[in-house]
């Protein structure tokens, strides 16, 4: 049968207590039945999956699905579904998260929620499709033009895929800020058993009223979605507006995990998959009288600084292991000042380290340590 | 006596920031006419350009959103996917619409996306200051062709991009009107009103190509400018119904 479609994409039946299911999937899922009525994308390794998902699902649910023109077309689109006031989302993986950052600029500045994901893999430029977590400054320090910052998350499992997606569509609209969900080419590629929650759809996107959103000016003065202030001082209040949200953010939103902090001597600091290697590494440095502890970023921004200062203290070292050469790194040190050794390990265009590598660069920096 | 000329219910009362002689102000005015005339003001949605245009809220008394340049029409296919309720349009100079925007464009009104597009060709990037544009014609000086405009040199041709789409499947309408005098105007406000009642009959994309004059950016008085859209860029812009 020449119509037959390769994959079927039907709603995961819940009744069973668990399901197998990709990272990116999941994340699809959960956009689904956190009330997403818009989503495009444009394809890319390694998150085809997600929007191959996304097509079948959302016409399921008499929701959009549009495959774009391109990534800057489908950003846009997002902008526009979502200053209509509907739940909207895009995801790619990092070159075509770069050729977003304009429209991702253009939603800061408007207000705008939104959530997007990135499945990132190694770079710069084409690079490879191999797991990274090389954009870690992009999502966290900007990215695109202007003061602005993004709720970044970033989950570990295949069920934080879900759940966090579904925060993210929650923190977006409750901030009027576009949320961006960061994992690497791994998580989004690998399956795991999770259990799908928050089964009330329906409700979902109605928690938040959009009294800004572009409806028509039916009974009330026009609407207008807009990040251009010309007329000076327009944009700097703007700015202040924003700003003020972003404390606010920062105040209220910051997520971490930790682990066997208490009783460590010293601390591994790592997020994603990384994390994941990471608590392998301190199980078995603990098997050999070595006390590791485990703290884990979740909200990459804002970042859980004080939480990590309060884990750290009085620690004899702090590791740092990432996908990347050292980006996470800078809000380590940023968090811990020099008061403290950090040690960082990281792999780079794809590489991806084992924990036998954490384990001996962790041994090698305590042996040599005076 | 009955009042003949009033102001339009979606056209606020206020002044322009646009120059003395512009088109813009007139193309205004005929859309506000128009939505009133279709009673729209209540379920339409305007897109803003990035261009002399961006401001285009100030003016109109309906909900506005501004887009990145060149994005109008796939924030106008965002908009209207997610509330097919509403009428969408979207109001873009050359430079957007044709030039950095140009996959946009194509690609929206390929997928026949049921809005309106309202493009103003003035042949220049005029907030910038009178750079080249697509639609630039042969022998046009600007401050990035100071010698005109020569396709020998690389700078390449008008692009007649309403021409390029009408021969798109998903687009129902095509029109090229001009501002440049009374009977034009007319013509104008017609084909603008056929777009937006394609619109509401769920016709598919409608565009309607606006010869707009510019008198600043080409150093000219009002009147040498609509002299020269009527005899110089008719030339290279033909009037009439394309598609």
């Amino acid at each position: 049968m020449k119509n037959k479609p390769r994959k079927k994409h039907t709603a995961p039946n819940t009744d069973k207590k668990r399901i197998l299911i990709t990272g990116n999937e999941a994340i699809g899922e959960a956009a689904v039945r956190a009330g997403c009525g818009f989503y495009a994308g444009y394809p890319i390794t390694p998150q085809n999956e997600l929007t191959a998902y996304m097509a079948r699902r959302m016409s399921q649910e008499r929701k959009i699905f549009i495959q774009a023109e391109s990534e800057i077309a489908a950003i846009n689109m997002v902008f526009g579904a979502s200053s209509a006031g509907a739940r909207s989302m895009t995801t790619s993986s990092s070159p075509g998260i770069s050729l977003k950052q304009e429209g991702i600029s253009y939603l800061a500045g408007a207000q705008l929620p939104a959530v997007i994901a990135n499945v990132m893999r190694g770079g710069p430029g084409l690079g490879n499709i191999a797991p990274s977590q090389s954009d870690y400054f992009q999502a966290t320090k900007g990215g695109g033009h202007g003061d602005y910052h993004l709720i970044a998350l970033a989950p570990a499992s295949v069920q934080e895929c879900f759940d966090l997606t579904q925060l993210a569509f929650d923190l977006s609209d409750r901030y009027r800020n576009p949320a961006i969900i960061l994992l690497d080419a791994f998580l989004g590629q690998m399956a795991e058993p999770i259990k799908i929650t928050h089964q009330d759809t329906k409700t979902q996107g109605r928690k938040v009223k959009k009294e800004w959103a572009l409806t028509g000016a039916a009974g009330r003065s026009p609407n207008v979605i807009r990040s251009f202030f010309l007329k000076d001082p327009g944009l700097e209040e703007h700015n202040l507006i924003l700003q003020k949200k972003y404390e606010r953010i920062k105040s209220k939103e910051r997520r971490f995990e930790a682990f066997d902090i208490e009783d460590s001597d010293i601390i591994f600091v790592s997020y994603g998959i990384p994390f994941r290697i990471a608590r392998q590494a301190a199980q078995r440095l603990r098997s050999e009288g070595i006390r590791a502890g485990l703290f884990r970023p979740v909200t990459l921004w804002p970042y859980p600084y004080q939480e990590l200062e309060k884990a750290c203290a009085r620690k004899k070292a702090v590791f740092v292991f990432e996908l990347s050469y050292g980006q996470m790194l800078e809000d380590v040190k940023l968090a811990l000042g020099k008061d403290i050794p950090i040690y960082f390990y990281g792999r780079g265009g794809g590489g991806v380290f084992t924990e036998g590598e954490l384990i001996r660069f962790a041994k090698t920096k305590i042996k040599s340590k005076p | 006596m009955k009042k003949k000329y009033t102001l339009p219910r979606s056209l606020k009362n206020v002044p322009t920031h646009y120059c003395g002689g512009c088109g813009h102000g007139i193309v205004h005015r005929i859309v506000a006419e128009v939505v009133d005339e279709l009673k729209l003001r209540e379920k339409i949605v305007a897109i803003a350009p990035v261009g002399c245009a961006v401001v285009a809220y100030d003016y109109w008394d309906f909900d506005c959103s501004e887009s990145a340049h060149g994005r109008a029409l796939a924030v106008a296919t965002g908009i209207k996917r997610v509330r097919p309720d509403l009428i969408v349009f979207t109001y873009q100079g050359d430079g957007d619409l044709a030039s950095i925007g140009t996959a946009e464009t194509i690609h929206a009104a390929n997928r026949g996306e049921n809005l309106t597009c309202i493009f103003i060709n003035n042949a220049v990037y005029g907030m910038t200051g009178g750079q080249m544009a697509p639609t630039t014609l042969v022998g046009q000086k600007t401050t990035t062709t100071p010698w005109g405009r020569s396709p020998e040199k690389g700078d390449g041709f008008p692009l007649k991009i309403t021409e390029i789409l009408a021969g798109l499947p998903g687009v129902a309408y095509a029109e090229r009107t001009s501002v440049a005098k009374a009977q034009d105007v007319l013509k104008t406000k017609k084909a603008i009103k056929t777009a937006f009642i394609n619109q509401i009959e769920n016709k598919g994309f409608s565009i309607v190509e606006v010869l707009s004059q510019c008198p600043t950016i080409w150093g000219m008085t009002p009147n040498q400018a609509v002299k020269w859209v009527k005899e110089e860029m008719t030339k290279t812009f033909p009037l009439g119904r394309i598609k």
